[in-house]
């Protein structure tokens, strides 16, 4: 491992600014040193940054950059308003890693895509220019949308996904000042040459997420995960899906597909469709295909594009049934029960 | 094992006082505060630290090494590459036993395949070695290279593994194939797995002087001293090898790797301890693996659904330079009553890292495809698969004709039926679900060798009435520790808590390989054996002296129970601490010896019968064993916690076998693309919601003079092939491979 320099940011504005790597949790940013991925000559500890709570704002919430993911995931307000947030974060990892992963950390951690994780792999992503070593090798789980040949990486998170769907904006603070971006459209999708442009400049820094107030979404809004095992495995394919609905008509309904892109994938005309039908299986058939709608499998991962309809409409149809009082044992799982017996 | 014969026909000693007994482990304690140490947390006075620099290429030569780089690394002490690098007494490639393979210790410069070690840093602290290795910054001349089962070049082969025959032929298949009723094939791959053992391999190297002192976690304690000692040239009475606690071998901690040699020779060259811990990603390279098999089946029937023939075909991968076949086509030898068998073996060499024994080495997979097959076969006969099974039991070994030990597979099969509700199973597939799933049943059965190796040990009974045994055991958390010690108390007449346990130690009597789950039975024999013959001195002591209680107890003789001697004519008994002082002795000691002698007359087998219950999601291919129950007929149950353990764990093996595990090659570069603990996946607790084993009395009376057979493997069996028969149950898709993925079933 190379000799870097460690420091602790107390204020956020020690932080902006601050050349070097930020260090949150530290769950992704030290397994990419140790593997020789990353080597920031510079670590910036703003895990200590007063950024670590969640308050009320405009009706909606306000999430501090610092804030853990088991947090958020127990929050009431969370559970009550935001469930499918709820339910992605209990999903994701493990109960260890949720207790030291941050809300930050969380939006900006790396592809799992194998050959960026292998220095010795060309990769646009963490070397721009060097090509993708992904393209024509394993490519099980990398994206069947919004790719090109310079990228076919898919973003790893499940938090944002549900983000996401509930329309989330992130805080930005840099420098410059402060900014805006809607989760959506966060994360870069690739260019011809790569990776696209980063979502952050040099010393900028995520402060917060905020969520805008869900109003009758909050009844009907589930997370569901495709995984070999029943936990501590990243998603084949996700879906967080909220719907309002009244006298079974469907008033308003988001969808975001993960697992599929290298952003959280609102599914912009799958939500169209949904609003004003009735708030059945046929329609949300329908709408799990309009989902995948510019689809195409980066490699040998056609069967993706199915399973990305299939758990759209399994994440809706649940949605639909209600938010249930308590979230299953097997948060987001396809064997989560509620709708199987 | 005469000599046991002897002293139990004498009735000194007998089995079952804390034998039998469902204790806790003895190192419980130990693990669980931290308090065990294992080879890793050892820190001499003057220690370097050691990394490896491993090939990023699968195939051709390590053209340059920035060596000057690594070396002005602040805190590298030594860089050794195949230019500088100590050498072995004898060539890395002397077999010297059969469980030796190639000592990969930087002999040359070339490239066998993606994560072979190239180099050797030593420097004062791991981040500097770490940097220093990663400052070599290799180039290569790479060569094309092969490292699946399509593009491996086949090579021709008598052996697969430990001499073991390539080919088994008993009968006639072509002509009972011609007469047969029903024509059943069945082809079925299985992945590339790693042992994952969750302690890395490590080692902690000292010497002084002449006398070489080594810490690393070994599962063949006396064994490996003996392979160090003929690497190294030097005589084994010179090597102190200690190994008091092992964090999961699986097989892969029974052999030794080139690195353990390595660090060595450095820390002889440089005169200073050695410590080298493989990381994370070096554990999917130069440390064995099991290989991916491909294996076809073909069962011939006639028309009452007999099995007329059964031929077992299994592909698989070697090493470029070395050879270890996953015999997985042996698993059809002696489970069915067979009358023409004909099992076959072909290898194929790839640039991958030697193959190695992991957790029942080519019954786990060759037991995987032979279930499928069977349920394919029980279908085209339109028999039940348990009926089927039933139908076609051996009882002998079909490939030898020998009766076996004993067997208590009918039982397993009954009692495991029972409790999973098999009855009334419908043989439609699809045609159980709950809720939208698909729900599916399956059954597999399971069997295991059961192997003797050959293992000393002593017993020491002290004046104070407690006991000290030695025996070079290893504990690799199975819990050897606490059942050889159940045993060796019953050895000695005395209670459990007066029995001091010295293990884990080359120092101490050989308890040959912890392995072929035949530990148990061999170490434990020696230890009883041991126990027996230090009360016989006892006994010896207090019969002929007329001050003794027991004194003229003449041919009625004496049996030892709670540290006395009890006479077996009358009542009067007499305490070790009193017939040891009056005897004016500190200690007596006995020897024993736990070996098989001759060529076995019986075939002997641990049996078993898994039954499997999986919920498929339709739309999504998701598959989650809902239901796991096995019952094993496993000869004396030694310790019945340490026993389920065992056959849980095994069992949970064969879920991740069946669902999860799998190694992925990039085919381009050669390397794997999954080699942590994050990219290769192996069951967690969320996909055991129910899972139960038993076991069935059996008593045998052969297979050793304890009746011991083994637990450790044979979970594993029988559970992949129950899985996938459930996954044809619920989805109506026979698995082609395993793990299965969502993919494959939607
Ligand atoms: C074995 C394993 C399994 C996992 N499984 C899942 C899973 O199933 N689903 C899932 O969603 N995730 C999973 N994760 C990923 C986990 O969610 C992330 O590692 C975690 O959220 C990262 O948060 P952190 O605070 O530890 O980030 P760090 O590791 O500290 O930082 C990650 C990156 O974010 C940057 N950063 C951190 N905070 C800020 C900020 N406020 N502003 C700007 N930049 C910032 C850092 O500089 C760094 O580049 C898994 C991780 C592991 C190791
Ligand atoms: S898919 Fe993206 S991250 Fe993966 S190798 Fe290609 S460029 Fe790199």
């Amino acid at each position: 491992m190379n000799r870097f320099e460690y420091t602790r940011a107390e204020t956020l504005g020690a932080a902006v600014g601050a050349e070097g790597a930020f260090l949150a949790g530290g769950t992704n940013l030290l397994d990419l040193m140790k593997i020789g991925v990353a080597a920031p000559d510079r670590l910036v500890d703003i895990s200590h940054l007063p950024l670590d709570r969640i308050e009320e704002s405009a009706g909606g919430l306000r999430i501090g950059a610092m804030v853990r993911n088991a947090d958020i995931a127990r929050d009431p307000q969370v559970l009550a308003r935001y469930p499918a947030l709820a339910e992605a974060l209990l999903s994701g990892a493990s109960a260890q890693l949720r207790n030291a992963a941050t809300t930050g950390g969380n939006v900006m951690q790396a592809t799992r895509c194998s050959y960026f994780q292998d220095p010795l792999s060309p990769c646009n992503r963490r070397e721009p220019g060097s090509g993708c070593g992904a393209l024509g090798g394993v490519t099980r789980t990398h994206a069947v949308l919004g790719w090109t040949e310079g990228c076919i990486a898919v973003h790893p998170s499940d938090m944002c996904v549900a983000l996401a769907a509930y329309d989330a904006v992130v805080e930005i603070t840099g420098p410059g000042g402060l900014r805006e971006v809607a989760m959506e459209e966060f994360h870069p999708l690739p260019d011809a040459e790569g990776a696209g442009a980063p979502s952050l400049s040099p010393g900028e820094i995520i402060t917060h997420i905020r969520l805008p107030d869900p109003g009758p979404l909050a009844r009907h809004g589930r997370y569901v995960k495709l995984r070999e095992r029943t936990s501590f495995a990243f998603a084949i394919v996700s879906a967080a899906a909220a719907l309002a609905i009244e006298d079974g008509v469907i008033t308003e309904a988001r969808l975001a597909l993960g697992g599929v892109a290298a952003r959280p994938w609102r599914c912009r005309k799958a939500e169209e469709a949904l609003k004003g039908a009735l708030a059945t299986a046929e329609t949300f058939a329908r709408a799990s295909e309009l989902a995948t709608d510019g689809a195409r499998p980066s490699g040998d991962n056609a069967a993706k594009i199915v399973l990305a309809q299939r758990i759209a409409a399994r994440a809706l149809e649940r949605a639909a049934a209600g938010t249930p009082d308590r979230l299953p044992a097997l948060p987001a799982s396809v064997f989560a029960g509620d709708d199987n017996g | 094992m005469d000599d046991l014969m002897n002293l139990q026909g004498q009735g000194h000693v007998r089995l079952g006082s804390s034998a039998g007994q469902a204790l806790t482990r003895r190192d419980g304690r130990l693990k669980v505060t931290g308090a065990a140490t294992y080879a890793a947390d050892n820190r001499p006075d003057g220690l370097l630290h050691a990394v490896l620099a491993t090939a990023g290429i699968a195939k051709g030569r390590v053209t340059q090494l920035d060596v000057a780089a690594a070396a002005a690394h602040p805190g590298v002490v030594k860089v050794y590459t195949p230019e500088n690098a100590p050498r072995l007494a004898i060539s890395p490639d002397e077999k010297i036993h059969p469980f030796v393979w190639r000592m990969e210790t930087l002999t040359d410069d070339r490239v066998r395949y993606a994560g072979q070690p190239i180099a050797l840093v030593l420097a004062e602290t791991l981040e500097a070695a770490t940097e220093g290795a990663r400052l070599l910054a290799p180039r290569y001349e790479a060569e094309p290279h092969r490292v699946t089962l399509d593009d491996a070049e086949p090579f021709e082969t008598d052996t697969t593994v430990f001499g073991r025959p390539a080919t088994h032929v008993s009968g006639d298949v072509e002509a009972a194939r011609s007469g047969a009723a029903h024509h059943v094939e069945a082809t079925v791959e299985t992945s590339q797995q790693y042992h994952n053992s969750i302690e890395p391999h490590a080692i902690t190297a000292r010497w002084d002087g002449a006398r070489l002192e080594i810490d690393t976690p070994n599962q063949a304690i006396g064994l490996s001293k003996q392979t160090f000692a003929a690497f190294l040239g030097i005589d084994p009475s010179q090597i102190l090898l200690r190994s008091p606690f092992i964090g999961g071998g699986f097989g892969s901690k029974a052999i030794l790797y080139g690195g353990q040699l390595l660090a060595v020779l450095a820390a002889r060259e440089l005169g200073r301890p050695v410590k080298l811990v493989l990381r994370r990603d070096q554990m999917y390279g130069p440390v064995g693996h099991r290989a991916p098999t491909r294996q076809a089946l073909q069962i011939d029937l006639d028309a009452e659904g007999n099995i007329a023939a059964l031929e077992h075909d299994t592909v698989t991968l070697t090493s470029s330079f070395d050879q270890f076949l996953e015999s997985a086509s042996n698993a059809s030898h002696s489970l069915y009553a067979a009358p023409n068998l004909r099992t076959t073996h072909h290898g194929r060499r790839a640039d991958v890292g030697t193959p190695g024994p992991m957790r029942a080495p080519g019954e786990a997979p060759g037991s995987a495809a032979l279930e499928i097959a069977m349920d394919a076969a029980a279908r085209s006969a339109g028999l039940d698969p348990l009926e089927f099974r039933l139908k076609n039991y051996a009882e002998s070994d079909p490939s030898t004709g020998q009766p076996f030990s004993s067997k208590g597979l009918r039982e397993c099969y009954a009692e495991a039926a029972r409790l999973f509700g098999w009855a009334g199973r419908p043989a439609e597939p699809r045609s159980l679900r709950e809720g939208r799933l698909l729900k599916g049943w399956g059954m597999g059965t399971a069997q295991f060798p059961c192997p003797m190796f050959q293992a000393a040990a002593h017993a020491t009974l002290r004046a104070d009435g407690t006991a000290v045994i030695e025996t070079s055991a290893a504990d690799m958390g199975q819990g050897a520790w606490t059942a050889l010690a159940q045993i060796a108390a019953d050895g000695l007449g005395i209670d459990l808590d007066k029995v001091e346990f010295r293990s884990g130690h080359s120092d101490l009597p050989d308890a040959g390989v912890a392995g072929g789950s035949g530990h148990t039975a061999t170490a434990g024999t020696a230890l009883f054996n041991a126990g027996a013959d230090a009360v016989r001195q006892l006994a010896e002591l207090a019969t002929t002296d007329p001050a003794s209680p027991l004194f003229g107890a003449g041919n009625a003789g004496v049996t030892a129970r709670a540290g006395r001697l009890w006479r077996n004519d009358d009542e009067r008994s007499e305490s070790y601490e009193d017939i040891l002082a009056r005897a004016g002795l500190d200690l007596v000691r006995g020897e024993g010896k736990g070996a098989r002698e001759g060529e076995p007359e019986r075939a002997m087998f641990s049996h078993g019968a898994v039954f499997a219950e999986v919920l498929v999601d339709p739309d999504l291919g998701q598959v989650r064993v809902s239901r796991l129950i096995g019952a094993f007929a496993a000869g004396r149950i030694v310790n019945p916690r340490l026993a389920r353990s065992q056959l849980l764990g095994g069992m949970i093996w064969g879920i991740g076998m069946a669902l999860q595990e799998e190694a992925v090659h990039d085919a381009r570069t050669g390397r794997l693309t999954n080699a942590d603990l994050a990219g290769y996946h192996v069951p967690v607790n969320a996909d055991v919601p129910m899972i139960e084993a038993l076991t069935v009395h059996e008593d045998d009376p052969y297979v050793n003079a304890l009746g011991i057979k083994g637990v450790g493997e044979i979970g594993v069996t029988g559970t992949v092939g129950a899985i996938g028969n459930a996954v044809w149950h619920a989805t109506g898709v026979q698995p082609a491979r395993f793990p299965i993925h969502p993919e494959s079933l939607i």
